[in-house]
């Protein structure tokens, strides 16, 4: 202990009586940490953004009749094993509506680990706007039980969520929607469905959930409004969206309730693959980089421990002779790097935080797709923390070497002269 | 009693050709020794100070010192016991340059750890008054004179007061006076607290008023055995 509150002294001079060299090796490493910090805090604060916006516009498993299924054809299935082939088989003229949805989604709110489930009724319609007509969705919904799922009530600019009910012709309708048709709360919009029928309809809240592709197309209405206006009985439902406890879990759920109901079951992650892609491939790009400028930073250290040592070939023959043992001589040197890793990290640390700061105060227009004006950023202390630790490995690992030659300095071949 | 033994120590050179510079030299001092070593220039002198201080472990031959055999130890042991048993003045090289004189002398004493700071100071202090240099003791080592560096040496050498002091040629940068200092210093220490001196040297008056003179020639000792 004592020898080593020695080394530590020792080793405080080296790096005090050479301030420009030591300093030189610290900026390396801050450098490197501070840019691993501000990406990292970019790079997550964006992943998260997207991540949140995937389960906002998908629920976390959505269970609906997928007609476009591959299936056997009846030639395949009469003989198999044969060599008969069909090519490009068309799917049959199915109806999408899920079969007793209703009971489905009450045995489904019955699993442990599900949150809630909702019954809903999406099509395709023609908003019309004057001469020209907008495409997009409408969702029938019993607006409470999807208020559970989503947390609507949050995400009203206009109006609540319980006009729905009292309003039968009444929809909630998006921002970004309702801006395109120049229409506001109270005004009336008239939609058209693929089948042809039309009907005026009062628009009696606006929402916003944040992500262009869900804001710019959808309208909530209740349930029996979409059933009539797609004339269908009262039992069509084409969805049933199931939120759980933990979204990471959707995956893992999913196969099991496509299992069990004999539904397509697709989770989130599935059904944003692309938009989750970028998360990937932002990940893979921060830590890349980072590691890139960690190892530049410890060549950097590698290199003027190495000089140091070689400048110091002399004191250290004296100080072993003195009775200093290599193990004392490496001491020396590894807390010089160590030191260098640790001050140099936590500037790094600093400069990363500030970086971050100005990076989460610029003004970014996320144009139609996201609805945000600065850049998201994350500023968890967990990448904080990984920081310090790689900066002090990255150091210490490049110190290694050059205080082990140190170590093995013979005193002898300096002394003689 | 002796204190230092060396039986039959060679020492070869390999570079640029083989070539023996100490052949078979045997030599025992006694506790309390002042002893000092002449020869030419080149006939081994530095060459036999180096494997009698430890630092040296490529020679054939046995080394005791103090009672323990030293041949074959591992470095961290000769290293720890360099540093409790021997004291080393150098012919060439003295001090580390970023430190200060004070720091110098006592770095030797911390890494023995026997003693407190405060005590290890004043014993440098007290070391430091001794050979004159009491004044420089807040300089930084660099700036000091050659003859001032040498003279922090010795005064480093004698910190963890050592039973064995060598020296090469530890008044070669001194004058008159202050080598007849150094000299008078290393009467008292070995007269006086038993301590042996082993002192390379090439002064002719220094030689003759210590206690035995060992004269080497051609890595042999040909007198004073
Ligand atoms: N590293 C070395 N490699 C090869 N030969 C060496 C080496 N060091 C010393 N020698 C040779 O060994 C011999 C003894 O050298 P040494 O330094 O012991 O002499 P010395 O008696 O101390 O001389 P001086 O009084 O000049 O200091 C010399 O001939 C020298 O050339
Ligand atoms: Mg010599």
């Amino acid at each position: 202990m004592e020898s080593l509150l020695l080394s530590a002294q020792i080793a405080w001079v080296h790096l005090v009586s050479k301030p420009k060299q030591t300093l030189i090796a610290m900026l390396g490493v801050t450098f490197g940490i501070g840019m691993f910090i501000a990406m990292v805090s970019m790079m997550t604060g964006l992943n998260d953004l997207t991540e949140q916006l995937a389960m906002t516009s998908s629920p976390d498993i959505r269970i609906y009749h997928d007609i476009t299924t591959e299936r056997v054809s009846i030639a395949e299935k009469l003989n198999p094993g044969g060599i008969t082939y069909v090519h490009h088989q068309k799917p049959k003229n199915e109806s999408i509506k899920v079969r007793g949805a209703l009971k489905m989604a009450e045995s489904i709110r019955q699993h442990p680990e599900v949150k809630g489930a909702s019954v809903l009724l999406n099509s395709q319609v023609f908003y019309n706007y004057g001469p020209v007509q907008l495409n997009g969705t409408i969702a029938g919904v019993d607006i409470l039980e999807e208020d559970k799922l989503f947390d609507l009530k949050s995400k009203m600019k206009e109006g609540r969520i319980e006009n729905l009910i009292t309003n039968q012709d009444g929809i909630l309708m998006g921002t970004g929607l309702a801006k395109k048709l120049n229409v506001r709360a109270g005004d009336r919009v008239v939609i058209t469905t693929p089948q042809g029928f039309t009907k005026t309809l009062k628009i009696v809240g606006l929402f916003q959930m944040g992500i262009g592709a869900v804001d710019n197309v959808k309208s909530y209405a209740s349930l029996g409004m979409v059933q009539t206006i797609l004339e269908k009985e009262k039992s069509y439902i084409t969805d049933i969206n199931v939120k759980l406890f933990d979204f990471k879990r959707a995956k893992a759920i999913a196969p099991s309730l496509q299992q069990a109901f004999g539904y397509k079951a697709e989770d989130w992650e599935t059904a944003n693959a692309t938009m989750l892609l970028g998360v990937i491939i932002r990940n893979i790009l921060t830590y890349s980089v980072a590691i890139t400028l960690l190892v530049v930073a410890g060549f950097g250290i590698y290199n003027i421990l190495s000089i140091t040592i070689h400048n110091k070939l002399k004191d250290i023959a004296i100080l072993k002779a003195m009775g200093f043992a290599g193990k004392d001589v490496k001491q020396i040197f590894m807390i010089q790097s160590l030191v260098i890793g640790f001050i140099g990290s936590v500037m790094g640390l600093i400069i990363g935080f500030v970086l971050s700061l100005l990076i989460s105060k610029a003004p970014f227009d996320g144009g139609d797709f996201l609805s945000i004006d600065h850049l998201p950023v994350n500023f968890s202390s967990t990448y904080y923390f990984i920081g310090i630790v790689f900066g002090i490995l990255t150091t210490a690992l490049a110190g290694y070497l050059p205080s082990r030659k140190a170590a093995h300095v013979d005193p002898i071949e300096i002394l003689r002269g | 009693m002796s204190v230092l033994r060396a039986h039959k120590l060679s020492k070869y050179f390999y570079e640029p050709e083989k070539f023996q510079v100490l052949k078979d030299v045997d030599l025992t001092v006694e506790r309390g020794q002042f002893m000092a070593l002449v020869g030419k220039s080149g006939c081994g002198k530095s060459t036999l100070m180096y494997i009698l201080s430890t630092m040296d472990t490529q020679y054939q031959g046995e080394l005791e010192i103090a009672g323990t055999r030293l041949t074959d130890q591992d470095q961290n042991f000769l290293a720890a016991f360099r540093n409790k048993h021997i004291g080393f003045v150098f012919q060439f090289h003295y001090l580390l340059p970023e430190f200060t004189v004070l720091q110098n002398v006592m770095l030797p004493a911390l890494k023995l750890g026997n003693k407190g700071k405060e005590e290890v100071e004043a014993n440098a202090m007290e070391k430091l008054n001794m050979l004159g240099m009491k004044e420089h003791a807040t300089k930084l080592s660099s700036k000091l004179s050659g003859g001032q560096q040498q003279r922090v040496a010795i005064a480093r050498a004698l910190i963890n007061n050592p039973d064995i002091i060598m020296g090469d040629e530890p008044t070669g940068n001194l004058d008159s006076y202050n080598s007849d200092l150094v000299f008078e210093i290393f009467q008292e220490l070995t007269h006086t607290y038993q301590q042996t001196i082993i002192a390379v040297t090439h002064d002719a008056s220094f030689a003759k008023r210590s206690d035995r003179v060992v004269e080497m020639s051609d890595g042999k000792i040909i007198n004073g055995f």
